[in-house]
């Protein structure tokens, strides 16, 4: 049997994973799973702690163990998982050029998953000004360095970003031995929990520097102090380290989606998608941190969970690929995912719409519409910028096919 | 036996040619030489060859249609251009034929061009086309609007900076020519008839000089007693955006020049970036090399008038070129035949293309000092890996891609640390390979490719 008589998954990480486990449990052979990286598993592989699993498996693990089990699950469902195998071209709908270390060839499978992840902006897309000086880079390179390889990275360091995966970056800084002199933000207040925030300024001595940003990065070879910038005053001062942490500020790793034709949604980046994860080209669904950067690794693969059936359906079915009606969040909010609406009312992954803000909204009503029609309105809470809040899913079936885009918005 | 590229004490013994400056122009001119059988020894102060001017610059293969007439830049571009062009095609350097539209975006400017098209048939360039408004969106329909005009100037290309220089150092070094990196030089001194050279690895002996020591080739000049010119680092800032932005142009877009700058131009990359740049401003400080906010904010401004859709797409580096702008508009090539000394000095934007050219002038003007060379050059078999994108690359036919973003294989990136003139760094590396050169900067790949870089053996 050819791998392409089958589903192909491609990106092995928490998403993918599921996605390809829960194909299996619905009968579909061949499964396979297509890794660039030697392993499986995802960037949870590099996150050494704790606080995986809550939502898909009820019981909390860290990152690489949490990796770990879905390899075994994905092992033992009989799902061929191809490591060190890239997706290198896309030719037509769902033709595939692939290199691995023995060669490259073509396949042409019925349908496709696109589980591709994403990325945090490195330094340079955020066109922060300097020198280039060795020391700048990525929580997740730190974290490769720290974690998977053992090596000391620096001294002192300032984290750009005060999200959850900024703390996390506070707390492998202090595993490879380097200390923290202040984490910066140009938002007023950090995005992350009371208790994260509080843990580093107790445990490790970490301040937040709210409404301020990184003007200049100084150094030849080595990082020497960056400049920091009061966005209020527009007063500057040196601070000096030897590491800068660019953190959060996510971006889909949509390359493969770009090739494969799918329209691309302006405030996330990632693929336009309907309830049931399909992009807008037939027979090429999406799940995970490609659709919304970045949600918790479970969350991800509650969404390979929920688009299995979606491509089994396909698989089984007519090859129908339903039109949908376009949703658009309004500024402040930022995007809303899924992002296409099934007027089926069709369930989104776990009943709900993810959705972001650029701004601190504190009690915010949020108002969902179709024209001069009222979809849905109601409370969502505290709005916190890198943050997903979330509106029930139960109005969608509500939606007129032919009634124009339904836009979400702060009321 | 081969002495260490990095480290140690500088070869003893005297050499027919010192060579100072490992740039483009210098790699140049010691392959020239030592392919010619004059024994060479190639300084250089930074520890990899290619890693000043020569690696952050626009990587236009000019035509030298806009060169000022009559100067000896226009003449040895011109050369230069054909002459690059033929050696690329030997030696497997990445160029492409993409074709220059220069755009006016103002009456003013497109009287320019007229002028513009007269300066390139002083120059000796023939093939400039005016085109008109209908033609110039038809076949650029992603730029801005309010164009007024444009120049064709079919000539025009791209090539990679990078490998230009390493083909240039490699096949010298393979003809028998010291490279010694780490090497700044600090004082030149005649002794009997030879020049003795001390640098940062002690002294080098040889009965020729050559100064192609670009930003600090004034520096050099003076040592030797010259005062003819002097160099200021003209800073040139540049944004390259992701290579989702490919498809928005097809050629390389000029600005209508200035008295002061050629100005800020859009560009394909070979790599299959857009270039956005450069900024033109003179520092005082030939070593900083760090970007600005006002010059990124200013090019992002004229980016959005150019080609609105660029600037929406995500940048993936910035970086700084310093080009050797001197008082003179023009190259400092100066022979002083009593002192077995050539300056070429002076070099800026157009020292790519130029370089085989400024080669050949150098060796021929050594030759009329009594330099005794071989009237062939030895044949060489060098064929450099292709790290652009007009051409096939190791990953499509498959391989254990490291760097995602690039798709760099892991034979690739072995082939670089063990080849004749491995990396210093991992920036050495990226203009080998282009590992980290990519969207992400790292983010999958920089930990692994590091330790790649770490646990390497040989001669660093």
């Amino acid at each position: 049997m050819a791998i392409d008589d089958g589903p192909i998954v491609i990106g092995g990480g928490p998403s993918g994973l599921a996605a390809a486990i829960g194909l299996r449990e619905l009968g579909i052979s061949p499964v396979t799973v297509i890794e660039r990286e030697g392993e499986a598993g995802g960037i949870p592989r590099h996150s050494n702690h704790t606080g995986f699993g809550w939502k898909d498996f009820r019981k909390v693990m860290t990152g690489p163990r949490y990796a770990a089990l879905y390899r075994d699950h994905a092992e033992a469902a009989g799902i061929e998982v191809l490591t060190e195998t890239m997706v290198t071209d896309w030719e037509g709908p769902r033709g595939l050029k692939i290199t691995e270390p023995r060669g490259r060839w073509d396949v042409q499978p019925p349908a496709i998953v696109l589980a591709t992840g994403c990325r945090e902006r490195p330094r340079s897309a955020r066109l922060v000004p300097g020198s280039r000086p060795a020391g700048v880079m990525t929580t997740s390179t730190l974290q490769q360095l720290v974690h998977l390889r053992g090596q000391k990275v620096g001294r002192r360091a300032v984290i750009v970003g005060a999200e959850h995966v900024s703390f996390s970056a506070v707390a492998t800084l202090a595993h490879g031995g380097a200390s923290v002199a202040g984490l910066v933000t140009e938002l007023p207040h950090h995005q992350s929990l009371p208790a994260f925030r509080a843990g580093a300024a107790l445990r490790y001595r970490a301040p937040v520097w709210p409404r301020t940003k990184v003007s200049a990065i100084h150094g030849s070879e080595r990082v020497e102090s960056v400049e920091l910038t009061d966005l209020d005053s527009e007063s500057t001062r040196t601070v000096e380290c030897d590491l800068v942490i660019f953190t959060a500020d996510w971006i889909p790793d949509h390359e493969l989606a770009v090739m494969a034709g799918c329209e691309l949604d302006a405030g996330s980046r990632g693929p336009l998608i309907d309830q049931a994860l399909r992009t807008t080209q037939p027979g090429v669904f999406a799940a995970g941190n490609l659709l919304h950067p970045a949600e918790t690794a479970d969350v991800c693969a509650l969404d390979g969970r929920h688009v299995a059936p979606s491509v089994a359906a396909y698989l089984r079915g007519s090859g129908d690929w339903p039109a949908s009606v376009r949703m658009t969040a309004r500024a402040p909010l930022s995007w809303i995912a899924p992002n296409l609406l099934l007027a089926t009312g069709h369930p989104p992954p776990r009943g709900r719409f993810l959705l972001r803000s650029t701004e601190f909204v504190r009690r915010a009503r949020l108002r969902v519409r179709q024209g001069g029609r009222e979809l849905w309105s109601g409370r969502v809470g505290r709005l916190v910028p890198g943050r997903s809040s979330y509106i029930p899913a139960n109005w969608a079936g509500k939606v007129d096919p032919n009634a124009g885009p339904v836009t979400v918005a702060v009321k | 036996v081969s002495a260490a590229l990095r480290q140690g004490p500088a070869p003893a013994g005297q050499f027919d040619v010192a060579v100072v400056g490992g740039g483009a122009v210098g790699c140049a001119i010691a392959r020239g030489l030592s392919t010619r059988s004059a024994s060479c020894v190639l300084i250089e102060a930074s520890a990899d060859v290619g890693a000043g001017t020569s690696k952050a610059n626009t990587a236009i293969l000019h035509t030298g249609f806009d060169a000022k007439p009559g100067t000896i830049e226009s003449g040895l571009v011109a050369r230069g251009y054909g002459l690059l062009r033929d050696y690329a095609a030997e030696v497997g350097i990445p160029t492409a034929d993409l074709g220059a539209l220069m755009i006016a975006w103002s009456p003013e400017q497109r009287e320019a061009l007229i002028e513009v098209a007269a300066k390139a048939r002083e120059n000796g360039y023939e093939d400039t086309r005016p085109v008109d408004l209908e033609e110039l969106y038809a076949r650029e329909p992603n730029i801005g609007p309010g164009a007024e005009g444009a120049l064709e100037i079919p000539g025009e290309g791209i090539v990679c900076p990078f490998t230009t220089t390493l083909a240039y150092a490699t096949e010298a070094v393979g003809a028998g020519c010291e490279l010694v990196l780490n090497a700044a030089v600090t004082a030149v001194r005649r002794s009997g008839d030879l020049h003795e050279i001390d640098t940062a690895r002690g002294p080098v002996r040889a009965r020729y000089l050559v100064n192609a020591a670009g930003l600090r080739s004034d520096e050099v000049d003076a040592m030797l007693g010259h005062s003819d010119f002097t160099v200021t680092a003209r800073r040139g800032e540049l944004i390259v955006f992701d290579k989702l932005a490919r498809g928005l142009l097809n050629h390389v877009l000029l600005p209508v020049p200035t008295e002061k700058t050629k100005g800020v131009l859009v560009s394909p990359t070979i790599y299959g970036n857009v270039l956005l740049g450069p900024t033109a401003d003179d520092i005082e400080d030939k070593t900083d090399r760090s970007t600005t906010a006002e010059g990124l904010a200013s090019l992002m401004e004229a980016g959005k008038r150019i080609m609105p859709g660029l600037v929406d797409h995500e940048v993936t580096a910035t970086y700084v070129g310093l080009r050797a702008a001197t008082e003179h508009r023009d190259y400092q090539l100066e022979t002083h035949p009593d002192q077995n000394y050539v300056c070429a000095g002076g070099i800026r934007s157009t020292g790519i293309t130029g370089s085989l050219a400024i080669a050949e002038w150098v060796r021929e003007a050594l030759a009329d000092g009594g330099l005794d060379l071989d009237s062939t050059p030895a044949k060489t078999d060098l064929r450099m890996p292709n790290i652009g994108e007009f051409g096939e690359r190791p990953y499509q036919r498959g391989g254990r891609i490291v760097c995602f973003c690039e798709r760099v294989t892991r034979g690739e990136i072995d082939s670089a640390l063990h080849g004749p003139i491995p990396p210093a760094d991992l920036d050495g590396l990226r203009r080998r390979t282009r590992t980290l050169m990519g969207r992400c900067q790292g983010f999958f790949c920089g930990a692994e490719v590091a330790e790649l870089m770490e646990g390497r053996d040989g001669d660093r």
